[in-house]
């Protein structure tokens, strides 16, 4: 009888710190286990006793790549407590908000953190020797993101332009329209990814998703819509908690989450692509036709093209809002005061996918608990049982090939270890 | 001629949000340039090449709250010739040491069910310093000249308030009546709230001479109670000294023995 291991000690080209281990006995994948090993950082402790119009400058705090997701989640959750709505100019500023947060933490994934898988780079620096001009247009078209972010929100991370209720400063018309033409710069470079993705060489591989995305019935999801899956879930984005569970690995600082009698499931590009194809500019689906895109893609390495395909989106969308936006009389919805103990919640769609909030208010509107569940946490089961099926697939491989394969498998979900720490360590034991 | 070695630069990660190392990979305009001076001997959220130590320059990110993070930071020390301690988490202790305020058992409690799997130190300790939450790129890009320079990096010690003037803003706290902790925090942002029509909320934590009680006299004409100056100075610098007596200060005047 032999056992073998395969560990990955510090996964690297993810956000925090994580660690994979996996258990081969006589050829049977005995047990893969995705560790977090981000020390625990207690957020909702945190936030407890806190005002309730801190929460959206606090929980930026969880992750870096992803500040604005947080922000838009608990601002949501927020206004669900209190009954207020937000529509019109301040609506639109947070969706323009959320464009540059995709741009920036999905151009970061494709070109700096995924493409070297693909091209056999230890990182983007080395690939810019021989690739020199891809990477300086990465960078541009990077760059676009987090510019938006900067103009929206007065830095790319942690910015500090958004409240409950919308923004404290709205931008002029003119301050947006001057930055159309960097969008329109950006368009191409993003085509440009498409292609460039579509043309990487990929595992010939398919695993059988339970996507989990929004869906709204208008438009590609961002802040608003119903919380659905490809098996048949529709709930308010205030109901996750009806259809999805959180438990804890022994092994992990991170909770993982489950279909709640069905097991794991996917959220991120894959499943809002899944899910809302048709709300896809013309452009953006023309792309994709063109790249030979399939309505659905359940091959897990193609996560990079999805990512360019939102990218495109992205920016479109971006165009869009700045073409027809009127700078409101005030920025914000000034919230009611709070006189009695209330709960809101919501769900909005992070670049790594759904993000869950839920608040329980005092009167006074002190934060009595809070509840996060990031997008990666949701992921970790399914990055698993991607794991266990490709171990057992190649099992013939040596280690350091087979080890190098499984790092690649779970940055295929650009899984952010630090939101899920609110994540990863890789001992791979073969007997 | 032997060709002169490149110096050596390591970035290390410790409890923290990633958002400090993302500066670095946010300086589009000068990474290429950046990884052009230098070998990149540890940077494990871009690469997966890894040089043993010693390392010329290493720049630590996120603060110290396990006893295994602890002796970590210990050896990486031990293999740096310079170190620079990026951001609020590894400059203060970040919001990780609002832990310190509270009893860490209960905390556990509320965030996970089984709360025997996690090891956690019962205070987190900052390491010296960029700061920030995050930090500024330019500053980021100073620090990193310098060093190559050999020079000692420009890093003003100065308040918000000297940025704010002289970005022309509008004082906020003076015109609008809001709440603002410009006057006792450090310079380095660009004054980006007040720009944004709202106050200053300390997240490069204290100025080289922070007057925190008048400006608490200050805040309190402009109607906040002891709770909200609490919270204002508990955030993401709560352990830097200053911050932290004045927010003890509105703690004991909150709850009068």
């Amino acid at each position: 009888m032999t056992e073998r291991t395969i560990a990955v000690d510090y996964l690297a080209r993810v956000e925090g710190e994580g660690a994979l281990k996996v258990r081969i006995q006589d050829d049977r994948v005995e047990d893969v286990q995705l560790k977090i090993f981000e020390p625990p950082r207690f957020f909702e402790a945190f936030l407890r006793g806190r005002s309730y119009l801190e929460a959206p400058d606090i929980t930026a705090r969880i992750c870096g790549i992803c500040p604005v997701a947080y922000q838009m989640s608990s601002c949501h959750a927020m206004e669900r407590a209190l009954g207020m709505t937000v529509a019109g100019p301040v609506r639109d500023l947070r969706r323009l908000l959320y464009c540059g947060e995709w741009i920036e933490s999905h151009v970061l994934h494709i070109y700096l953190l995924h493409a070297p898988d693909f091209l056999g780079y230890q990182d983007a620096i080395q690939m810019a020797g021989d690739h020199p001009e891809a990477v300086k247009k990465a960078l541009e078209l990077k760059k676009v993101g987090n510019s938006l972010m900067t103009l929206l929100g007065g830095r790319e991370i942690h910015p500090i332009n958004v409240r409950i209720g919308g923004f404290y400063r709205a931008p002029t018309v003119a301050e947006l329209r001057a930055f159309r033409p960097e969008l329109e710069r950006a368009l191409p470079l993003a085509e440009e990814t498409v292609r460039f993705a579509a043309g990487l060489d990929f595992p010939d591989i398919e695993e059988d998703y339970e996507f989990v995305a929004l869906r709204h019935d208008h438009e590609y999801p961002m802040n608003e819509g119903h919380v659905v899956s490809s098996r048949g879930v529709k709930v308010t984005n205030d109901r996750w908690e009806d259809e999805f569970e959180e438990v804890q690995a022994p092994y992990s600082n991170a909770l993982q989450s489950v279909h709640k009698g069905k097991g794991s499931y996917l959220v991120g590009p894959l499943s809002r692509y899944a899910l809302n194809r048709d709300h896809l500019t013309p452009r953006a689906d023309r792309l994709a036709r063109s790249v030979g895109l399939p309505d659905i893609v359940r091959n897990p390495y193609k996560s990079i093209i999805v990512r360019a395909l939102e990218t495109v989106y992205a920016i479109e969308e971006a165009m869009r809002i700045i073409d027809q936006y009127h700078r409101p009389e005030h920025s914000f919805v000034e919230p009611p005061p709070v006189t009695t103990t209330v709960t809101g919640s919501a769900t909005t769609e992070a670049p790594r996918g759904i993000l869950y909030h839920r608040y329980r208010i005092a009167p006074g509107g002190i934060i009595e608990d809070a509840r996060i569940v990031a997008p990666t946490s949701q992921n970790q089961k399914r990055i698993e049982d991607d794991l266990r099926h490709l171990v057992e697939r190649s099992l013939k491989l040596d280690e350091v090939t087979l080890t190098d394969a499984c790092e690649r498998a779970i940055r295929n979900h650009d899984p952010c270890i630090s939101c899920a720490t609110h994540f990863l360590k890789m001992d791979y034991v073969r007997q | 001629m032997a060709p002169t070695r490149k110096p050596r630069l390591a970035v290390f990660k410790f409890a923290s949000c990633d958002g400090c190392q993302l500066s670095i990979l946010d300086c589009e305009d000068e990474l290429l340039a950046i990884a052009g001076a230098v070998d990149i001997a540890d940077f494990r959220e871009a690469s997966r090449a890894v040089l043993e130590g010693p390392y010329d320059l290493s720049l630590v990110e996120g603060s110290v709250t396990t006893a295994h993070d602890a002796e970590r930071i210990k050896e990486i020390r031990k293999q740096s010739k310079a170190l620079v301690t990026i951001g609020a988490c590894a400059t203060s202790g970040g919001i990780q040491a609002l832990k310190n305020f509270s009893d860490v058992e209960e905390y556990r409690r509320v965030v996970y069910a089984r709360p025997e799997y996690i090891s956690s130190l019962a205070t987190s300790t900052g390491i010296a310093e960029l700061r920030g939450c995050p930090i500024s790129k330019a500053q980021l890009l100073e620090a990193v000249g310098a060093f190559l320079q050999g020079r000692a990096p420009n890093l003003p010690n100065e308040s918000v308030c000297n940025e704010c003037k002289r970005r022309g803003n509008v004082c906020v706290m003076v015109a609008h009546g809001t709440p603002c902790l410009g006057p006792v925090t450090q310079a380095g942002c660009g004054a980006i709230c007040p720009a944004y029509n709202r106050g200053c909320y300390g997240c490069f934590g204290p100025q080289a001479t922070p007057n925190t009680k008048s400006l608490v006299v200050e805040l309190k004409t402009l109607g906040m109670a002891p709770p909200g100056i609490l919270r204002l100075f508990r955030t993401f610098n709560a352990n830097a000294p200053e911050f932290r007596a004045a927010s003890e200060a509105a703690a004991a005047e909150a709850t009068p023995p």
